[in-house]
């Protein structure tokens, strides 16, 4: 079985953004595998590990990916692929990039994160998978493969579905899918002779044109910041209609 | 000249900074309060490779340089020192006189098991009578056929309630002074071995250091470690070698003790503004920075020599002394930033300060490091005058 992991690398999830004439500053940042991608990850390498496997990870970026790369080589995948494309801005152009990095490749499973925690779009995996023509079950919380078969679970409002596929086919992961490992300190030494590739755009005959942005983004914002809360006194009549007041002020 | 760590380095950095924040520190009051540490955090340890620092690849372990093992002591040394210390001892003083003089049959027998945690490591050189003298110590080791018959007691043996292999320094010649010692690995099953009373610390809580027994214990020939009468300078060699470690983890403490100082002081108001306005301060805070900042070139300077396999003795005892004195510096300033919080045990500064006043006494005292560097000193002096 050969097993492809979609992967973007992301700002840790409790740093704190700032911006820079109108940009997201990124220097003196801490970098982490996008942690819905780490879930995809870590579910790879237990299908390895269960029922034998080799693992693929692929991440469109720039130099410093290389990092969550071998972070997840360390983990236990055991190629990397990194498409160097630093100013691919969509959605749409990524997953037009890994398209044309898998298109000639063979698989069984693509595996990628529900969604990242930075733009939260949660586009690429699917555009990856509706442009390949492949079946994909989205957000599972478990993964079963036996054979050319999976099933998958999904939560749905307080229930859960159960989708089954046939192979190839594409999976992102939710939280809950598994719990990711910390790659041991040994495997992070071997980590270091595993295979990382770096391929460009017209390595994988992309013209620029083939990934020009669709989609132009205006303008970035800090969301305004919390109001202070607003205190009401009085007798309890007088604050009732001082609410009523404030309730129908906001809804108007 | 050039001060970037290799990027596997970074990542074990990351990795362990990620592991103690998430899977420590949030128990260290627990483990503080219980003077446990709980199975599973030291099972995830062990999983993770952090008891086969010291330990080759051949055997199992990771065999990191200097340079590695202090850039993980490093972030090791921002949790609760006491799991800190049962790692440190373990790779370090317990398990470092194996790999650097155990024959090829010592090394297949223990450190497999020892790189994995099964086994855990201890050093045994301290006796009631023998501390910064350690030439005095009395236990004797008296040669029977094939086997050796050991009589006496240690103290001070930090790991000793739990670990399985211990280096244990006895007196084979007593005519000889420190040239008949003689080193042995003993197992914690080898008849007529005790562990004793588990000492009551004022910190490092969560580590336990014990006494042992040795009654007519028995060491077959093949576990003397070494050469007959050289255990005195293998036991100086091994404390030589944990000294880099032990000053990385006091800069860990530090750094720690400094952000929370930091953050502290930009958030208590008094006289309505935050401390940090009140100069003073932030001189205390420049001072710990400055401190912290020559430790850490220091630590990594000393194991950058120690990997060229140089000559590091005084470098070594300097690290030392300097690393557990500064560490009681930072330690007592943080305290006195944090005012009565500080001296609060549910807050984590009283604890530091508790812990990092062993720094300055254990693996050879301030005062023993100074006699280091005074003797190092006198035999440069001695070598220039030669040349003249």
């Amino acid at each position: 079985m050969h097993v492809v992991v979609l992967m973007k690398q992301t700002f840790d999830t409790e740093e704190r953004i700032r911006l820079v004439d109108g940009k997201i500053a990124e220097d003196g940042v801490k970098w982490i595998i996008n942690p819905y991608d780490e879930y995809a990850v870590e579910e790879a390498i237990q299908l390895k590990e269960n029922q034998g496997a080799t693992v693929t990870v692929v991440s469109v970026g720039n130099e410093n990916t290389t990092q969550a790369l071998r972070t997840a080589l360390a983990m236990g995948a055991d190629e990397a692929v990194l498409i160097e494309a630093p100013d691919l801005s969509d959605e749409r152009a990524i997953a037009k990039a890994i398209v044309a990095y898998l298109k000639d490749k063979s698989f069984d499973v693509l595996l990628a994160g529900n969604f990242s925690v930075d733009n939260g779009a949660g586009q690429v995996a699917i555009r990856v998978a509706h442009e390949l023509g492949l079946p994909h079950i989205a957000a599972v919380t478990k993964l079963t493969i036996e054979g050319n078969q999976a099933t998958g679970v999904r939560e749905i409002d307080g229930d859960v579905q159960t989708v089954t596929a046939t192979l190839p086919a594409l999976f992102t992961a939710q939280q809950g899918l598994n719990e990711p490992r910390y790659p041991s300190l040994p495997n992070i030494m071997k980590a270091k002779k595993k295979p990382l590739t770096t391929l460009t755009l017209s390595d994988l005959g992309l013209s620029n044109d083939d990934v020009a942005a669709k989609v132009e983004r205006v303008e970035v914002t800090l969301p305004p910041k919390r109001q202070a809360g607003q205190k009401i006194t009085g007798t309890p009549d007088e604050q009732a209609e001082q609410l009523a007041e404030i309730l129908v002020k906001a809804l108007r | 000249m050039d001060f970037t760590l290799p990027s596997e380095l970074e990542e074990m950095r990351r990795t362990i900074r990620d592991f103690v924040e998430h899977e420590v520190e949030p128990l260290a009051m627990q483990i503080e309060e219980e003077d446990r540490v709980p199975d599973s955090v030291l099972e995830k340890s062990k999983e993770l490779g952090l008891f086969g620092l010291s330990i080759p690849e051949e055997y199992g372990g990771i065999g990191l340089n200097m340079l590695g093992k202090c850039v993980i002591y490093e972030e090791l040394g921002k949790t609760i020192n006491g799991y800190t210390t049962i790692i440190g001892a373990h790779n370090g003083i317990g398990s470092v006189g194996i790999v650097e003089f155990g024959t090829k049959e010592q090394k297949e027998k223990y450190l497999p098991r020892m790189a994995t945690g099964e086994w855990i490591g201890a050093f045994a050189l301290t006796e009631p009578q023998a501390g910064s003298n350690a030439a005095a110590i009395k236990t004797t080791a008296v040669k029977k056929g094939d086997r050796y018959i050991l009589n006496g007691q240690k103290i001070y043996i930090t790991n000793a309630p739990y670990a399985h292999v211990f280096t244990v320094m006895a007196v084979t010649d007593a005519s000889k002074g420190a040239k008949g010692i003689t080193s042995f690995i003993v197992e914690r099953d080898f008849p007529g071995f005790r562990v004793g009373h588990i000492e009551k610390k004022m910190g490092l809580h969560g580590s336990h250091t014990a006494q042992i027994f040795f009654e007519d214990m028995e060491v077959p020939e093949e576990n003397v470690l070494g050469r007959e009468g050289e255990g005195y300078v293998n036991a100086l060699k091994i404390l030589a070698n944990g000294r880099a470690g032990l000053a990385a983890r006091c800069l860990g403490s530090c750094e720690y003790l400094l952000d929370k100082s930091l953050a502290f002081a930009h958030e208590r108001i008094q006289f309505g503004k935050p401390i940090f306005e009140q100069q003073i301060i932030q001189h205390y805070l420049a001072e710990m920075a400055l401190e912290i900042e020559l430790l850490r070139t220091f630590v990594y300077r000393v194991a950058w020599m120690t990997d060229q396999k140089m000559n590091v003795i005084k470098e070594a005892a300097m690290l030392k002394l300097y690393g557990s004195e500064v560490y009681n510096r930072v330690a007592d300033k943080a305290v006195q930033i944090h005012g009565g919080l500080g001296f609060i045990a549910e807050y984590p500064i009283e604890r530091f300060y508790r812990d990092a006043r062993i720094t300055r006494i254990y693996e050879g005292t301030s005062e023993i490091q100074k006699n280091i560097i005074a003797a190092q000193l006198h035999k440069e002096y001695e070598r220039t005058k030669a040349d003249v």
